[in-house]
C-alpha cells in the first residue's frame, strides 16, 4: 500500500480541523479587529461550548440528533451570555487597555477552567454524533459526520460573510473597526458594538466546539490547542479579513493533519508555532494588521 | 546620597529584609521553613520577570522558557552527564543568558500586543521541545535527582538548613543586584523607555540595546532561579515550562507591586500561602468542588487589575513612601 490512502486520510482529517479552526479563529479575529484587544480566554469559550453541548445532549432524551440540535442552539447562546457579562462587568471598566485586557482575560481563562472542573469534573466525556453512517471512499470508509462538519462550517462562514458585508450590523461593525472616533461622531453606539462583537466572537468558538465535540470529547483543559491554533491562523491570515482567516485555517489545518499523520502532532505544533513567531517578528505590520495602539 | 544612587534609607531597608530572612530560619517551624526556601527561589524568578515587566514595561507571556532553561540546563547535565553541582548551576545560568540573547534579538523587533504574542509562542515552542525530546526529559513526568547527585563539597542539598541557606544566598545576591541595577543610570533608562520610548530615543539613547540588555539580564536571573530549583528540590518536569509558569511570575509581581524591588518577594509569599491555605480551607468546606490553584489565580488576577493595579508596595509607595525603589 502506497502513501495514497494515508495522504487522503490526512487531508480529510486536516479539512475537519480546518473547518472548526476557521470558525474559532474568525471569532478571535473579529474581537481583535474591532476591539483591538487580545482575548486569551477565547479557547475557554470553546471549551465551555463543548462542555455545555455534553450537558444539553445528556439532558435531552430521544434520538441523538434531537439533543445535538438543541446543543447547537443553546450552547452558543449561553456562552455568548457569559462573554457578554464578562465584557460588561470587567473589560469595559478597563477601557480596553491592551495589557490590562490580556491579564484580565488570562484571569477569566483560569476562572472558566475552574468552573468547568467544579461543575463538570476532570473526566473527558464523549457526545454521541447525531448520525453515524460511513461513506465508502476508494480505500476506506469515512465518517459521514466529519464530512458534515466541513459542510456546516462552510455554511456558517458564508452566513458570517453575509452578515459582515451585506447587512447594517456588519456595516456598523466595519465602521467601528475602521475608525472608532468617526464612528462615534456618526452616532454609532461603539460601546454596544464592542459588547456585541465580544459575544459574537465567543459564540463562533462555541459553535465550532459543538460541531467538534462528537469527534473529540469534552474536557475542561481542551481550550488550549484551539487558542494556540487560532492565534496562529489570525496572525498568518491577517486580522479581520474573513478570506485570510479561511485561507490560513486551511493551510494550518491541512499541514497539521499531514504532519501529524506522517510525523507527530508535537512536531506539527512546533513547526506551526515557530513559523508564526517568526512571521510576527519579521512581518509585524503586514500580517498582524495595523500597528497596535 | 551614597554611591550609585542608593540612599542610606533604601540600603538599610533591604539589608534589614535580608537580615530578617536570615534570622527566620532559626525560628520557623519545619513546614514553613521548607516553604520559605521554595518561596525565596521562586521570588528570584519573579525578580527577574519584574526587571522586564515592571521597570521596562515589556509584558512577556513566555518567561517559563527561561526558568525551564535553567531548570533543564542544570538538571539534565547532572542527570545524564554526571556534572557536579556548581558546574551544572553555572551551565543552567549560561543557557538562560544564551536563550535570552537569541529570543531577545527576535522578540524585541516587535512591540505591544505583538511582543506578548511572540513571547507566548516562543514559550510554547520551548514547552513542546521538552515534550519532543521526551527520551531525555521524560516530558510531563519529569526526572528526579538523587541525594548522591546533589552534593557539593561536604554539603548535601537535601538537608533543609543547607537548602534554606543556599536559597537565601541566591535571593540576597539577586535582591541587591536588582537594587543596584534599578538605581543605576541603566535602570533609569529602562524606566524612561517604559514611560515614553520615542522620547528616550530622541534624547539619544539606543533603546534597542538597552531593552536587549535587560531582556538578557531578566532571562539570566530567571534561569538562575530555575537552576537553583532543580538542584535544591531535585525534581524537574515539563510542567515548569507550561503557560501557567509564565503567568505565575506576572501574578506575583502584580500582587507585590510592579517596579518595586521588594514587591516580587512579597507577592510570591502572599500567593504561595494564599493558595496553600485556601486550598485546605476551601477543600475542607466544599470537598466535592475540585478546587485547585486555577480558580484562586484567576480571581486574583481579575480583582488585582480592576481594583488594585499598583499592587501592595506600589500602593504604599504612592501613598506614604515615595522613596521606595
Amino acid at each position: 500500500m502506497g502513501t495514497g490512502p494515508y495522504l487522503l486520510l490526512a487531508s480529510l482529517e486536516g479539512l475537519v480541523t480546518a473547518a472548526a479552526l476557521a470558525l474559532t479563529a474568525l471569532g478571535l479575529s473579529l474581537v481583535f479587529g474591532v476591539m483591538r484587544v487580545v482575548n486569551v480566554a477565547h479557547g475557554e469559550f470553546y471549551m465551555l461550548g463543548a462542555v455545555l453541548a455534553w450537558a444539553v445532549t445528556t439532558a435531552v432524551s430521544g434520538h441523538p440528533a434531537l439533543g445535538f440540535l438543541a446543543a447547537l442552539v443553546i450552547s452558543p447562546l449561553v456562552v455568548g451570555a457569559v462573554a457578554l457579562a464578562s465584557e460588561r462587568l470587567v473589560l469595559r471598566r478597563l477601557n480596553y487597555n491592551p495589557e490590562a485586557t490580556i491579564v484580565t482575560t488570562i484571569g477569566l481563562l483560569y476562572i472558566l477552567q475552574q468552573a468547568a472542573l467544579t461543575f463538570y469534573g476532570p473526566e473527558a466525556r464523549p457526545v454521541v454524533a447525531p448520525f453515524s453512517f460511513r461513506i465508502q471512499l476508494p480505500w476506506f470508509g469515512y465518517s459521514a459526520y466529519k464530512l458534515a462538519v466541513i459542510g456546516a462550517s462552510i455554511l456558517l462562514l458564508l452566513a458570517t460573510w453575509f452578515v459582515l458585508t451585506r447587512t447594517r450590523i456588519g456595516l456598523v461593525m466595519r465602521a467601528t473597526q475602521y475608525d472608532r472616533e468617526t464612528a462615534t461622531a456618526f452616532g454609532i453606539p461603539v460601546d454596544r458594538v464592542y459588547a456585541g462583537v465580544f459575544a459574537l466572537g465567543a459564540m463562533l468558538a462555541a459553535v465550532a466546539a459543538v460541531l467538534v465535540v462528537p469527534i473529540q470529547q469534552a474536557h475542561y483543559l481542551m481550550g488550549h490547542d484551539p487558542l494556540l491554533l487560532s492565534f496562529i491562523v489570525v496572525i498568518i491570515g491577517g486580522l479581520g479579513s474573513l478570506r485570510g482567516t479561511v485561507a490560513a485555517a486551511l493551510l494550518i489545518g491541512l499541514s497539521d493533519g499531514i504532519l501529524s499523520v506522517f510525523f507527530s502532532p508535537t512536531l506539527a505544533k512546533i513547526v506551526a508555532t515557530s513559523a508564526v513567531a517568526l512571521v510576527l517578528v519579521f512581518r509585524p505590520q503586514g500580517l498582524f494588521g495595523q500597528a497596535p495602539r | 546620597m551614597s554611591l550609585s544612587g542608593i540612599t542610606t534609607r533604601q540600603l538599610a531597608l533591604h539589608l534589614a529584609v535580608i537580615a530578617a530572612l536570615f534570622l527566620l530560619q532559626f525560628v520557623l517551624p519545619a513546614y514553613h521553613h521548607g516553604i520559605f526556601a521554595r518561596v525565596m527561589t521562586l521570588a528570584v524568578f519573579a525578580m527577574g520577570y519584574n526587571l522586564l515587566f515592571g521597570y521596562t514595561g515589556l509584558l512577556s507571556l513566555g518567561h517559563a522558557m527561561f526558568f525551564a532553561a535553567g531548570l533543564y540546563g542544570a538538571g539534565l547535565t547532572v542527570y545524564h552527564l554526571g556534572w557536579n553541582v556548581p558546574a551544572a548551576f553555572a551551565f543552567g545560568i549560561a543557557c538562560g543568558a544564551a536563550l535570552g540573547l537569541g529570543i531577545g534579538v527576535l522578540a524585541l523587533r516587535t512591540a505591544g500586543v505583538a511582543f506578548m504574542i511572540v513571547t507566548m509562542m516562543f514559550g510554547q515552542v520551548a514547552y513542546l521541545l521538552i515534550l519532543w525530546f521526551g527520551d531525555w526529559t521524560r516530558g510531563e513526568e519529569g526526572l528526579t535527582l538523587t541525594a548522591a547527585q546533589r552534593q557539593v563539597g561536604g554539603l548535601v542539598l537535601t538537608d533543609p538548613t543547607t537548602r534554606y541557606f543556599l536559597a537565601f544566598a541566591l535571593f540576597s545576591i539577586v535582591l541587591l543586584l536588582t537594587l543596584a541595577v534599578v538605581r543605576a543610570p541603566f535602570g533609569r533608562v529602562l524606566v524612561a523607555i517604559r514611560e515614553n520610548e520615542e522620547r528616550t530615543r530622541m534624547l539619544g539613547y539606543d533603546t534597542f540595546a538597552n531593552k536587549l540588555g535587560v531582556f538578557v539580564l531578566s532571562g539570566t536571573v530567571c534561569a538562575a532561579a530555575g537552576a537553583a530549583y532543580a538542584l535544591l528540590f531535585g525534581y524537574f518536569g515539563a510542567g515548569f515550562a507550561a503557560t501557567a509558569y509564565s503567568i505565575l511570575p506576572l501574578l506575583w509581581v502584580l500582587v507585590g507591586g510592579a517596579a518595586t524591588v521588594l514587591g516580587p518577594l512579597i507577592g510570591t509569599l502572599i500567593m504561595f500561602y494564599m493558595i496553600d491555605l485556601s486550598n485546605d480551607l476551601l477543600n475542607a468546606r466544599f470537598p466535592d468542588w475540585d478546587l485547585s490553584y486555577l480558580g484562586i489565580v484567576g480571581v486574583a488576577l481579575v480583582l488585582l487589575i480592576l481594583f488594585f493595579p499598583k499592587g501592595l508596595l506600589g500602593t504604599i509607595r504612592e501613598r506614604w513612601a515615595p522613596w521606595l525603589p
